[in-house]
Formats: C-alpha cells, structure tokens, sequence
C-alpha cells in the first residue's frame, strides 16, 4: 500500500488543458484534472460505477463525466451527482511545474 | 445558530428536514443527519419497481429523492452509513457507532421500521445473518440482493400476503420465478382488505400466475447442509419447495435507541401533537417509529402530515400547529392490482350503512361505509375512477347524495376529468410523494408551464405513479390556455436556452468558432458544461469545416482516439471497407496485426466490415500504422458504413451495381460528422439483401436502370421502413441527393436524433418538397455545404504520425484488473 505523504507526478504539461490524466503511485490510481478555467484536480482513477477510466471523461469547471455510462463526479470533492457513490479526492497542486498530490 | 440532529435520513427524515428549510431553517439550524443506509434519500416505495424491473439502482429513474448534492446545497453534514448507538439526553449529544459524539440543541427521531421476523426454524444462518436464499424486504440493500440472487433460480415464496409481499411476488416474478404466496391469515392483505375484497383479490393475483395459500402458517426452512434454501415447511400446505423465500410477515418500529437512552416508548416512541417525546421537549419523533394517540403508521402519507407540523412547531412558523393523527386514505398499485382503502373496512355498528359492489370475473370490488350519513370507509379493488370524489368526502366529511349508490356509479358523480377540476385544494394527489391539488396548483401559478415541469418540482407522480393521469388532469386544467411542452426539451444542449436554428444563427453572427468561445458567449454564466461539449463540437465541425478550431478536450474518448471505447477501458478498431468488399493483402495484414498486438478479438460486425475488440490505448497508433487503411468511423456519432449486395456483377437477379455504387458512397461521405449516426446500404434489387428499407438512408435498384431513395430506416432499438424520398435515373443523382438530405439532416435535425425520428417528425412529404423538388431554393447551397464539409476531411487516423495531444495514448486504467472482454 502506498503510504501517506507528498508524491510528485511530474511535468504539469503532460496533461493538456481541459483533458485529464491518469498515473499509478504505488498501487494507488489518481486521475489529474486540469479544467480549463484553471485549477487542478485529483480524484480515484476508476469509476465506482463499473470501473471505467475517468481520466478518459470529459470535465467542465465542476465535474467529470464517465465515458462508460456518464455518471457525473464533483472535482473539488469526489461526491456523484448522478448515483450513490462517490470517489476519493486528493489534494493535489503545482510546484514549479511539477505535479504534486497527497496521500 | 441552533444544532439541529436528525436520526435516520430515511423518507421521513429528509422530508422533515425538507420542510424546515423551507420555512426557513436553513438560516436558524446548523443540520446533521445520521443515516444507517450507505446513500442520500430515496423513495422507498420505487423499490418495488425497482425490484420488477430488474433495473440497476443508479439507473432507476427518480429513485434518489434527495442525491449528494442536495444536502451540500443546503449545508447539511449527512453521516452515511453511520448508525447512532446512544442518545444523551440530558448532556443533549448522540453517540455513534463511529465513535463520533454529537452536541444537539434539538434532535429528531426518524428511524423507521425494520421488517420483522417471526420465531421459524431455519430463517437465521447465525444471530445476525438470515439462511442464504432468505430475504426481508425493506432496504435498498435487501432488494438488489434478492435480484442477484433471483438470476436462474425457478420457484419462490413470499411468506405473507400484505402490501409488501404482494409486491415482491411481483418482482420475482418479472425475474421469470414462480411464486407462491403463503399467507396465515383468510384474507389477502387483511391490513387493509375485507375477507369479501381479499377473495376477490387472490382471484386476480391468481389471473397473474400466483400461487396462493391463505389461512396457511409456515413453520419452518428447510435448507441444504451447505446453508442454501431448498422450501418452506408449512403446517397445512405440506411443503413448498423452493429456491428463495421472501418473509414480508410485518414491520416494526425500530425504537431500540429510544429505549435505551430512557424514552418513553410502547409500539412507537410515545410522541405529543407536536410529535415532540412525551419526556423531552427537545426531542421529535417522527415517521414509522412514532406512536401518535396511540397509533402508529405504515404508509407514507401521514409521515408527511407529520413532517409539516414538526417543521412549523421546530421553527415558530406555527407554535400552535398541532397534528391530530390521519386518517388513512391510501392508494396503491399492489402487484399491478389497483387498491384504494379508507377508513373503517367493515361496518362496526348495527346502524352503520354498508354499500356493496362485487364483479370477481373483472376483479372488480367496491364498498362505502357510511356513519349518521358521513363516509367513514370505503375499499375499492380494481377499479379505483372513484377514488378523487371519495377520499374528498372521506377528508372532508361532506354530507353524502341522498342515493348512496352515486358514490359508486356515474350517476351524477362528475367523471375523474372533471373531477379534477371538482377537487378540493386540500385533497392529496399523490400519496407516495404527499402533493395536494393545491400544491399542484401553486406551482403552477408558480410559473412551472408543462406537466413534466410540475411532476419534477413537486415530485407528484414519482412514486408508485398511479395518480399520474390525475396529476396531469389537474394540471392542464390549471393551465387551461398557455399550457406548454418542457421548453428545454427543444434546446440543442442543456446550458444554452435556444433551439438549433437559433444557436446556428447566433453562432454565424458572432462568429464563434471554437466550443470555448460558445460557452463563453451564450451559456449561462459563461460556464462550460461537460455534458453539452460533444454537441458543440459536432455541430460547430458542421458549420466552420475547415476554420473550426478544435479543442480536444471537447471531444468525447472516442474521438479523441478514434475508436470505441470498451466496458473494460480498451478500444475496438474497425478499419473501413467500402461497401463490404476487401482484397486477400487487407485480410493478410489485418491478420498480421491482430497477432502482432495479440488482439483478443476478431469480429465480422453488422456492418459488413472486421472489427477488432480489446486493443489497448497505447496500441492504437501502432495498430493504425500497420493495418494501413482509413478508419471506418466505428465510433463517433458520424456516417458509419454502406452495406451493400454483390449486385449485376455475379447475382442472376441484379439490376443495378449495387457494389460500386455503394463504395463509392461510402468513399465520398466516410467520417461525417452528423447529429447522429448515418448509416447506409445499397442493394441490388428489391429483394433488399443489403436491408437498405431499415436504413438512414437506403438505395435499391429497380427495373429500367432507376434507383429508389429511401430515408429514415431504422432496425435498431427502433425498427421502421424507410420512406420513400424518390426514385432517380442515375448513380450520380443518388450520389448528389443522398448528400443533399445528409445536409439537411445535419442542419437540422436534434442532437441525437436519428433519421428515423428526424424524417417522421419533418414528414416526407416536405423533405421532398426541399431536398427532391427544391421549393425553398436552398438545394444549391446545401450541396455546397456538404462539398465544404468534404473537402476538410482528414483520415483521423494519420495522427499515429503526429499525437494531436501529449499522452493522447496513454492508458487511463494504470496496471489493475478489471473485467476484461473474454478472450475466444
Ligand atoms: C460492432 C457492432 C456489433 C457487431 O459485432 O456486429 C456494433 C457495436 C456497437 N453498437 Fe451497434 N454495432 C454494430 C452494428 C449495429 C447495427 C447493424 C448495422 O449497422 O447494420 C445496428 C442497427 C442499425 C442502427 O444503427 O440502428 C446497431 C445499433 C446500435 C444502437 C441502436 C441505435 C438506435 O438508435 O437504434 C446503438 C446504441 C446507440 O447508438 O446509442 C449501438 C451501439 C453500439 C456500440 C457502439 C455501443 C457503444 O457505444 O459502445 C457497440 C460498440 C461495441 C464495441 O465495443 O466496439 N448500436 N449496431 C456492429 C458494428 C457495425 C459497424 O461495422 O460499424
Ligand atoms: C418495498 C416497500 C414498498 C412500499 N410501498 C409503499 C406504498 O406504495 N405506499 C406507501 O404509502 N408506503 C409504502 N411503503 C412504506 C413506506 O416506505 C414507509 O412508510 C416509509 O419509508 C417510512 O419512512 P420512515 O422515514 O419512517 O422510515 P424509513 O424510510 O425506513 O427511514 C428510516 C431510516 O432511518 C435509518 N435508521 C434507523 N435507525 C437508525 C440509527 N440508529 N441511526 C441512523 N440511522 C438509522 C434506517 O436505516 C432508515 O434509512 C413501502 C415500503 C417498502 C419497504
Ligand atoms: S447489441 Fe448491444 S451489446 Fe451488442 S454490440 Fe450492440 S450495443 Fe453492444
Ligand atoms: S463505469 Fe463509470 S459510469 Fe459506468
């Protein structure tokens, strides 16, 4: 299990505006979001749903859309609007350039 | 601010809360509630549908009365999942099982009921753990766990024949099982039914397929030494045997947590008329688990009576509002079987007038009870037209026609139309959701302009939907003139207030090219919307061609890599063969790559074409790269194929070349974009072996070198004939019309909205009068429109050349196993 504390992720760029990425950390998934509003997000990488690819979604300001059945998540928390669950949310931010999420 | 505590965030907890907020409690209660269950709100009365329908949770419609999101809104902090152990009274906190403690100024109790088990051997595999197979009927939980295990099995039984195991029975039935409904007592849903109504009732359950045992008490499980069940033992009906039993044999009040933190409790915890415990002022109760006067309920509707007088008591909007019981007046879908019930069941003095009406063959059955010429019961059994005019006299107590048989029959009794004009303001419309004619009205007046709108505002309808027509009747009544469809329903996207035409125009005149700069101009705050990019997209491709300015992100994951994504986060790819037709060297290097890549599968598709299933992201360019051919567009909301038939060239009955003809479409329209996908065939003859009559648009060759042009087929969720637009002379006229109504699809028809919507709903005649005859002028310009769009046509898969985006490939689903496509 990945253990708790700060773990960089890499170039900013390679997550292009408005799309999101996905990176393994141990055997933890994060997707990064990157709205193009500004601002950066970090949430479970798979969907609770059926385990889709949320880093595949498309996102707005506020949320992600599951490409499987379009089940809608909160960026800023991992809460669904549309069904039951939720995923889980990690801070996350830039330092000079690099990625950087905590567990 | 006060802290206010709500223990259970069931039906009754929510709609509480629903109810101070909208007296203003938000500004006067910090909120919390606790819920046992894993997940926000949700109308537990749907899980009986849910159940028949086999449906999967998240996608039940309206099941989820109150999602996440509500509480964030209205700042509430909800523990889901959390139970609440301990209430201290006196210290004004609640204990949790989390380990959490809570401080109060003042809590509300709305834990509910739990379904009771009655002393049986073999129900229990341990202390707290029913005998797999066996199942109560009470939670979100209990139901998606019966479906599941429901899958293969071949017989039931419900044990008790009430409202709730009625509806089960139902359910399981819907799951292909055969069910048997064991019941103890005479009659039938005796809660509610007399023994006269409860015979006529098994009469029509049985009609259905049940097997019913009444008067008939079971005595135990029996089950395998591994624990599963194999039937029930019953004392007088030997025994059943089974693969699943359902016990519905009553509910009770869970009111453990009251007892034990020093609460006056009986059956219910013991509540005044302002539902507050008779021990604690701070302390509500209400719902299932309160006992009122000595009464405690089961049905939804007098939570909500209780729910408004609370609110008003707990935010001064009313100190004097006072609940003074209800009076039970249900009506019920029970197991498709229509019931109404009122009041008494069965005349209790002797000078109690008593009407009777009694049809079995139609499962029709009906009585009015009436007291010194007032209506204090009535039951109406599958046929309920009367129950509006009734449950007013029942609320109302309103003096009776001097002919008592006119409650029951048309004679002079307005009919239900009518009737909802007639209604009362007061009178509850829908029971499940506890929404008056008044409240219909309201938000009406409100500004709420079509049925649908009220239906979702004030949840009218939305339960076990048997008042829909009347909510509708009301409704339009209250309407009258300026009664409206949904407008939204005519929108392009959801967050931009203007139907296509309009969005076209505004888009041309500020010139808006890219789906950031529409967002930015013409949604609501400038906000963009996720669910609303992919429409845009397409449309503003359709419009520019060339000077469109793409942003990826605005592209669904299929476009971005251009292929279909699959359930397990792999893409199929489908290379394009024109018309159906390939060469040995496409088979060989077709072959070569799905070994190179270990695909693990190959699939001839509908589509007369090679899909290949389970090709991993990162593989795609790879993969493009080395089948070297234009890709079929398998995946996007475009022109997809041509079917085609091997026409004059070697078929004896051939009158046209079908198979060039329909490449050479193929060719000239590949990649598309469209509102929907266009998907199209050629067929040689009217034998149709190309299927071109189910198609968006269908060709077919006739006697005398013509063609015929049909449009708006369809043989998928909806199966339709195409309509014939024309008949020409020419390949190249085909070439040119098909294009032109293409256009003007494209152009006009709805996001989504698939030819075979599109034509009927613009009707054929009229497209031929614009596309065939050109009577509005505009033939000219749509043919240079499509030209436009075809001359920016790029092969999307040139991009293994070049990446559009920095990790465009790159796997989505790190290193785990999820459920993979099985590999033949
Ligand atoms: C591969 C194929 C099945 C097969 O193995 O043959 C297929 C596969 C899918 N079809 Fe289909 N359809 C396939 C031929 C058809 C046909 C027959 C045909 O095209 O001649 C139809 C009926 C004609 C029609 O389109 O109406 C068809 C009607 C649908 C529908 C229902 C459309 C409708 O409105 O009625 C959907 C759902 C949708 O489009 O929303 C759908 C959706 C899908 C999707 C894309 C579901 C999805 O979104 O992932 C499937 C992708 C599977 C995958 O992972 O790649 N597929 N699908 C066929 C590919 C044809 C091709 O070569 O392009
Ligand atoms: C399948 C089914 C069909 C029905 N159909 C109808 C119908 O057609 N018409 C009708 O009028 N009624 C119907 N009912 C009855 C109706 O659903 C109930 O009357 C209603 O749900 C009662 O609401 P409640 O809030 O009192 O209890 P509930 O809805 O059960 O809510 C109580 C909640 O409190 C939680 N809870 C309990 N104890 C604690 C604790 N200590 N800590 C935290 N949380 C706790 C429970 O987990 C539960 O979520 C039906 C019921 C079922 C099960
Ligand atoms: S029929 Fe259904 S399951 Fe089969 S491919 Fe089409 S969409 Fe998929
Ligand atoms: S897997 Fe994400 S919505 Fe179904």
């Amino acid at each position: 299990m990945t253990g708790a504390g700060l773990y960089r992720l890499g170039r900013m760029d390679q997550i292009p505006v408005g799309e999101g990425r996905a990176f393994a950390v141990g055997d933890e998934q994060v997707a990064v979001f990157r709205p193009r509003g500004g601002g950066l997000h970090a949430l479970q990488a798979i969907c609770p749903h059926r385990g889709g690819p949320l880093a595949d979604g498309l996102i707005d300001a506020g949320q992600v859309v599951c490409p499987l059945h379009n089940h809608a998540f909160r960026l800023a928390d991992g809460h669904c609007t549309t069904g039951e669950w939720s995923v889980r949310a990690f801070p996350v931010a830039e330092d000079n350039g690099e990625v950087v999420v905590r567990f | 601010m006060r802290k206010l505590v709500v223990v259970g965030n069931g039906m009754a907890g929510a709609r509480t809360v629903e109810e101070i907020l909208a007296r203003g409690g938000g500004e006067m209660f910090r909120i919390t509630m606790f819920g046992d269950e894993p997940h926000g709100n949700y109308n537990r009365i749907l899980l009986s549908e849910l159940l028949a329908r086999g449906a999967d949770p998240d996608e039940q419609e309206d099941l989820f009365l109150n999602p996440w999101e509500w509480y964030r809104e209205n700042g509430i902090t909800l523990h889901a999942g959390v139970r609440v152990v301990r209430i201290d009274p006196f210290a004004h906190r609640v204990y949790a099982d989390d380990g959490s403690i809570t401080r109060y100024d003042q809590l509300v109790l709305a834990t509910g009921s739990r379904p009771f088990f009655p002393p049986m051997e073999g129900i229990w595999a341990d202390d707290k753990t029913l005998t797999p197979g066996v199942f109560g009927f009470r939670t979100l939980r209990d139901t998606t766990a019966m479906m599941r295990y429901a899958g293969g099995k071949q017989r039931a039984a419900v044990i008790g024949g009430g409202l709730l195991g009625l509806e089960a029975g139902r359910g399981l039935q819907a799951h292909g099982l055969d069910v048997h409904v064991v019941h103890s007592a005479e009659g039938l849903m005796n809660q509610q039914l007399d023994a006269q109504a409860g015979r006529v009732l098994r009469h029509s359950l049985e009609q259905l397929g049940f097997t019913v045992h009444t008067g008939t008490r079971t005595t135990a499980i029996r089950r395998t030494t591994g624990g599963a069940v194999t039937g029930v033992v019953t004392a007088d009906a030997g025994t059943l045997d089974v693969d699943m039993v359902v016990i519905a044999t009553g509910i009770r009040p869970n009111i453990g947590l009251a007892m034990v933190s020093g609460l006056e409790t009986q059956r219910g915890i013991v509540v005044d008329d302002q539902l507050r415990s008779v021990d604690d002022d701070d302390i509500y109760a209400v719902g299932e688990c309160a006992q009122h006067r000595g009464k405690v309920y089961g049905l939804v509707a007098p939570l909500w009576e209780q729910a408004a007088v609370l609110a008003d008591h707990i935010t001064g909007a009313d100190p004097l509002a006072a609940y003074h019981g209800s009076q039970l007046a249900t009506k019920l879908k029970v197991a498709g079987v229509d019931v109404a019930a009122m009041g008494l069941k069965e005349p209790e003095r002797p000078d109690d007038e008593f009407v009777q009406f009694s049809e079995p063959r139609r499962g029709v059955y009906q009585t009015v009870i009436i007291r010194d010429g007032i209506l204090v019961g009535a039951t109406l059994l599958g046929d309920v037209s009367k129950v509006a005019a009734l449950t007013q006299a029942f609320d109302r107590r309103v003096p009776l026609p001097e002919e008592r048989v006119k409650l029951l029959f048309d004679i002079g009794v307005p009919p239900p139309e009518v009737g909802a004009e007639e209604l009362d303001d007061q009178a509850q419309v829908c029971n499940c959701n506890g929404v008056s004619k008044g409240q219909l009205v309201a938000c009406v007046t409100g500004g709420q302009r079509s049925v649908g709108g009220v239906m979702a505002a004030t949840r009218a309808g939305k339960g076990c939907g048997s008042c829909k027509g009347l909510v509708s009747d009301i409704v339009t009544a209250a309407l009258g003139a300026d009664l409206q469809a949904d407008p939204a329903e005519g929108y392009y996207v959801p967050c931009i207030p203007m139907d296509k035409p309009q969005l076209m125009a505004e888009i041309r005149r500020c010139g808006l090219r890219s789906p950031s700069a529409v967002f930015t101009a013409l949604a609501q705050e400038g906000a963009e919307h996720a669910g609303s990019k992919m429409a845009l997209a397409s449309l503003l491709k359709m419009m520019w061609g060339e000077q469109y300015i793409d942003e990826r992100d605005a592209r669904f994951i299929n476009d971005r890599v251009h292929a279909n994504i699959q359930r397990d986060g792999t893409f199929s790819v489908v290379p394009q063969m024109a018309g159906g037709v390939t060469s040995a060297a496409q088979l060989r290097r077709i072959a070569d790559v799905a070994e190179r890549y270990n695909v693990p599968l190959i699939k001839l598709t509908g589509g007369q074409r090679i899909d290949l299933l389970g090709v991993r992201k990162e593989d795609l360019p790879g993969v493009w790269a080395d089948l070297d051919m234009p890709s079929g567009h398998a995946y996007g909301k475009s022109f997809r194929t041509v079917k085609t038939c091997v026409g004059t060239d070697f078929c004896r009955f051939g009158l046209g070349d079908s198979t060039r003809l329909g490449i050479d479409i193929e060719q000239r329209y590949h990649g598309l974009e469209s509102p929907a996908k266009m998907k199209l065939a050629v067929s040689g003859c009217p034998r149709n072996c190309a299927e071109s009559y189910v198609k968006d648009v269908g060709v077919v060759a006739v006697e005398g070198g013509r063609w015929e042009i049909y449009v708006g087929g369809a043989a998928g969720a909806t199966v339709r004939k195409g309509d014939l637009l024309t008949t020409v002379d020419s390949r190249d006229e085909v070439l040119t019309l098909a294009g032109r109504f293409m256009q003007y699809y494209r152009e006009n028809a709805r996001w989504l909205e698939r030819s075979y919507d599109f034509v009927p709903r613009i009707g054929v005649a009229e497209l031929q009068a614009i596309v065939v005859q050109d009577r509005d002028g505009i033939a000219g310009r749509l043919d240079e429109a499509m030209q436009h769009s075809l001359d920016a046509y790029r092969d999307p898969w040139q991009e293994h050349l070049q990446p559009a985006t920095e990790g465009q490939f790159r796997d989505a689903l790190p290193l785990i196993a999820l459920p993979k496509v099985p590999v033949r």
